[in-house]
């Protein structure tokens, strides 16, 4: 039985491996589609990785040992976390070593380490997007960890598997107190994983943009292990979502068949999300650095009210 | 439609009022908090209509469509009209900047909630669990006519606050005798007639609708 369970284990870290490029090209693909460009398909994020990783590493002369190390804990971090979060089953041993709140303060390790490594190299670029993304963490993380208390009231647990089961095998109840952790939880999604309101992941201009100006010295291995872990960061921020408010279909333990389904409704899901993913991105226009903290505020605020109506009104 | 389907209901439609007041606080544009005072007003017309249903008390249909017509329709009107004649267009100054008064705006809810506590844990109806959101939007649209100075974006504020008065009261004792709120229907519709007309007055003396100017009124010193 542990045996099994370990192997559901392994099988999630592959999922997480190799369908976030998936992912992320499918993302890549219908946002151009809907904007009227010519795409590269759904795998051209599995050839950019391979390409980069093909190529040869050239590093700042001034370079530390943390400029060489990060991508590699970057990487690692990212993976470590795929591994608490239930994709297809909740039956994962792994998982009850992290609760949600350690899952935020993983993603606070692998901000910590980008912002490191962009002020390492010592441009002005690196420095200017570490400072945003520090500027913007601070008000992301509170709202974040508002949304998931709210939930975990809901489900009184802080483990992630609990939760699921809770929420998707319980009682079906209309909780307003999830809608607005739910919205929270997009607003957040899109700043953490740099999407158009806050961040655009497609920019090259320098003075707008944030996670790409830390990672501008990176080349070769490094920015490919940079890349994919970014990729997964999005691929697992989808999937908290899915895990977290719509955990119907995730299969609870041992039973084969329901762990096929539950591979193939995540597909589905994921493919949904994604399509509304692109619609708020196409639907919304990158927003002014300054008014980041009124959009990062009313995250907060959406939160602290789910919180709030889940004493008031449940 | 069993009940506790119905007080579910009522809930999410009580936290979308709630989701309006705090709205009508961030929201810059006047047009924009016309809206979503608009929405309010179809959020409460259908709350009551919810609770009119599963309690049986039938003169609460009526309270809902005079809602309906009064806060989703005609009021909005009578604001945008106005807004187009005095040709108001630009962004509404807040006193205290927006994240500040989102802070306020939560504590106050808090506030609410502790206030209403003890009477939530007395009351058998079905809809006591929303009379702390009622006090909140109350308390909401007082924190926006404060924060704000700007006379449209304060009737809208002092608009909010009736909002939540009317759902307090259904909440709190399934809606106030039908004389009650047939006057306080009519009262409103001419509060807003009477608005128009100060609006009209404020905007050709001084130019402008920001109630700053007001000062100007003091005699020398």
């Amino acid at each position: 039985m542990i045996a099994y369970s370990f192997t559901i284990e392994a099988v999630q870290v592959l999922i997480l491996l190799f369908a976030a490029p998936a992912f992320a090209g499918w993302v890549k693909t219908v946002k151009c589609r809907m904007q009227g460009r010519t795409y590269a398909g759904v795998f051209q994020p599995y050839r950019d990785i391979a390409r980069l990783f093909a190529k040869e590493v050239i590093l700042a002369e001034n370079a530390s040992w943390i400029f060489r190390v990060t991508p590699y804990i970057i990487f690692g971090v990212t993976v470590m976390i795929g591994g608490i979060i239930p994709l297809i089953s909740t039956d994962l041993p792994f998982a009850s070593t992290a609760d949600v709140i350690a899952l935020v303060m993983l993603f606070a390790i692998i901000r910590f380490f980008t912002a490191l490594a962009g002020m390492d190299i010592g441009t002005a670029f690196g420095g200017m997007g570490s400072s945003r993304e520090m500027t913007i963490a601070s008000l992301a993380e509170p709202a974040m960890l508002m949304a998931i208390f709210t939930v975990s009231l809901a489900s009184r647990s802080t483990s992630l598997t609990e939760m699921v089961q809770v929420i998707g095998q319980g009682e079906f109840i209309l909780r307003p107190s999830l809608a607005f952790a739910l919205l929270a939880f997009i607003m957040v999604h899109l700043t953490e994983t740099g999407r158009v309101p806050v961040d655009n992941p497609a920019t090259h201009l320098e003075l707008t943009m944030i996670h790409e100006a830390m990672i501008l010295e990176y080349s070769g291995r490094h920015l490919a292990l940079i890349e994919w872990a970014s990729m997964m960061k999005l691929f697992i921020f989808s999937t908290l979502g899915i895990a977290v408010f719509c955990p119907w279909g995730i299969a609870p333990s041992g039973d084969f068949v329901a762990i096929l389904v539950a591979f193939v409704l995540l597909a589905a899901k994921l493919a949904v999300l994604g399509v509304i993913l692109v619609l708020i991105e196409t639907g919304l226009a990158k927003m002014r650095l300054f008014r980041l903290t009124e959009y990062l505020g009313s995250a907060f605020l959406l939160a602290t009210l789910g919180m709030l109506s889940y004493f008031i009104l449940e | 439609m069993p009940t506790s389907f119905a007080a579910q209901i009522n809930s999410v439609m009580a936290a979308l009022i709630l989701l309006t007041a705090f709205g009508l606080l961030t929201q810059r544009r006047i047009l924009g908090l016309l809206n979503l005072f608009a929405w309010q007003g179809l959020f409460l017309g259908v709350s009551t209509a919810i609770v009119g249903y599963v309690t049986g008390v039938h003169h609460l249909f009526i309270s809902s469509i005079l809602t309906l017509t009064l806060k989703v329709v005609l009021l909005p009107w009578i604001l945008y009209a106005l807004i187009r004649k005095l040709n108001i267009k630009k962004e509404i100054e807040t006193l205290v900047n927006i994240p500040g008064t989102m802070l306020i705006g939560i504590a106050l809810v808090i506030f609410s909630y502790h206030l209403t506590a003890p009477v939530t844990q007395l009351s058998t109806l079905v809809t006591k669990s929303t009379l702390a959101v009622a006090l909140a939007t109350v308390m909401l649209g007082l924190l926006m006519m404060v924060t704000r100075h700007h006379a449209v974006t304060q009737i809208i504020g002092f608009l909010a606050m009736e909002n939540g008065l009317f759902f307090a009261a259904t909440s709190a004792t399934y809606g106030m005798p039908m004389v009650v709120e047939l006057g306080v229907a009519l009262d409103l519709l001419i509060a807003a007639f009477i608005f128009g007309i100060f609006f009209f007055h404020i905007s050709t003396t001084f130019d402008s609708l920001d109630v700053e100017q007001m000062g100007k009124l003091k005699e020398g010193d």
